[in-house]
């Protein structure tokens, strides 16, 4: 599956299925500081993601106090 | 995952309610806890002219989308703060929201306006760059309130906002900050009444109320905030939700209930210890003023002074590698 981070914007491909709350666990990112969306939908952390999916995975947290 | 309220399908788990959404019951659920802390902090009423300080990013347009659907009149100020292309994306952001939906923006440009930039006037004064964005949003947002007779400002500041600037004044046993830091302003001496009616939802749930109400906002990090104090507080309070989950809901808003009360003699101190500014007339706190010139000047002044008197600084002069960027760097080299 091809998957979108930000923050820089940058892309990576990842072999096989996995839920999300796997791939994130994966890829060493905080649940509590990302939304997952699948094919533009938002998805949950029990959501399987499959090869052909476009995923996003969006982090929420910003800066300034 | 099903939905708690309607067993549908859901788009989003919230540990901290230890339930799961879909769209729908996810959007009845933030308006609820928008409503809230409206009413338990009489933050306006229905009559009350709101003006909403909009960035472009997730949590500004989600308060002033949500404060609209709860059928208040809010109106919306976006800065122009002159940092690169961050800021002309992130004013493109906001005033295709407000267009798309027939609202009121208005914009002050600090460079136009002001003579400056927030990347200059880090570089002019010494100060960190989100110091100088901070004072000048604070002064304009004030002047612009009280300029245009709006009863009240709005801010976008969110639970983990809050639950950060806590725990970093905790930290630092800063009491006098710990005293004021809640949700409510009261207006005084000139100021506007400003409120936070986000205190009780999280970055994660603003950003998702955007991405299902279909709002389109920048989601790349302020090149001038990256790796800032600011951001080590909330990734070491989401490394803590993540293990007990409702932590920060507890921390700031058992706060509020049980420790601020005790605290308010102190935030009553210095309250009215303000003189007004020689040039802009702004209250100015007694600890601010500075003499020039033997004239009392507030501090937003003496940054406009120095900063409009700097030859213009650029993004990449002042600005930092986030953690995130270091790692991209180190992807792709590694590969």
């Amino acid at each position: 599956m091809r998957v979108i981070l930000r923050n820089p914007r940058r892309e990576i491909e990842i072999d096989g299925r996995r839920r999300v709350h796997a791939l994130l666990s994966e890829l060493d990112l905080a649940r509590e500081a990302h939304l997952v969306i699948r094919n533009g939908v938002l998805v949950p952390g029990d959501a399987e993601l499959d090869r052909d999916d476009v995923i996003e995975i969006r982090p929420v947290i910003s800066g300034g106090a | 995952m099903k939905c708690r309220t309607c067993r549908e399908p859901a788009v989003i788990e919230l540990p901290r309610h230890n339930a799961n959404f879909c769209a729908e019951h996810f959007l009845q659920l933030c308006r609820r806890q928008v409503a809230k802390a409206v009413h338990d902090h009489s933050m306006f009423s229905e009559d009350d002219r709101i003006l909403v300080a909009v960035s472009g990013g997730k949590d500004s347009l989600a308060v002033w989308d949500l404060l609209v659907e709860l059928g208040y009149k809010a109106d919306g100020l976006y800065i122009a703060l002159g940092i690169g292309d961050y800021s002309e994306e992130s004013r493109g952001y906001a005033e295709r929201f407000a267009a798309e939906r027939g609202l009121v923006l208005k914009v002050v440009s600090l460079r136009e306006d002001y003579g400056y930039d927030v990347p200059t006037a880090s570089k002019a004064t010494g100060r960190v760059p989100c110091s100088a964005c901070g004072m000048s949003k604070r002064h304009i947002f004030d002047k612009a309130a009280v300029d245009g007779g709006y009863d009240v400002v709005v801010t976008g500041h969110n639970l983990d906002d809050e639950a950060a600037v806590l725990f970093g004044n905790a930290l630092r046993w800063d009491v006098e900050y710990l005293a004021r830091q809640l949700p409510v302003l009261p207006a005084r001496h000139g100021f506007p009444r400003k409120v936070k009616p986000l205190i009780r939802l999280t970055e994660r749930e603003m950003a998702a109320w955007c991405v299902i109400r279909g709002i389109d906002y920048i989601i790349e990090e302020c090149p001038m905030a990256a790796g800032n104090r600011h951001l080590g507080y909330k990734e070491a309070l989401n490394a803590l939700e993540e293990k007990s989950p409702g932590t920060k809901a507890s921390y700031y808003l058992g706060f509020l209930d049980r420790m601020a009360p005790l605290l308010a003699d102190i935030a009553a101190v210095g309250a009215d210890s303000v003189r007004p500014c020689a040039r802009c007339g702004a209250a100015t706190g007694v600890s601010d003023d500075h003499a020039v010139d033997g004239e009392i000047v507030c501090a937003f002044c003496r940054l406009v002074e120095r900063s409009s008197a700097h030859a213009p600084v650029s993004v990449d002069l002042i600005r930092k590698k986030s953690r995130a960027e270091r790692r991209a760097t180190v992807e792709v080299e590694s590969r």
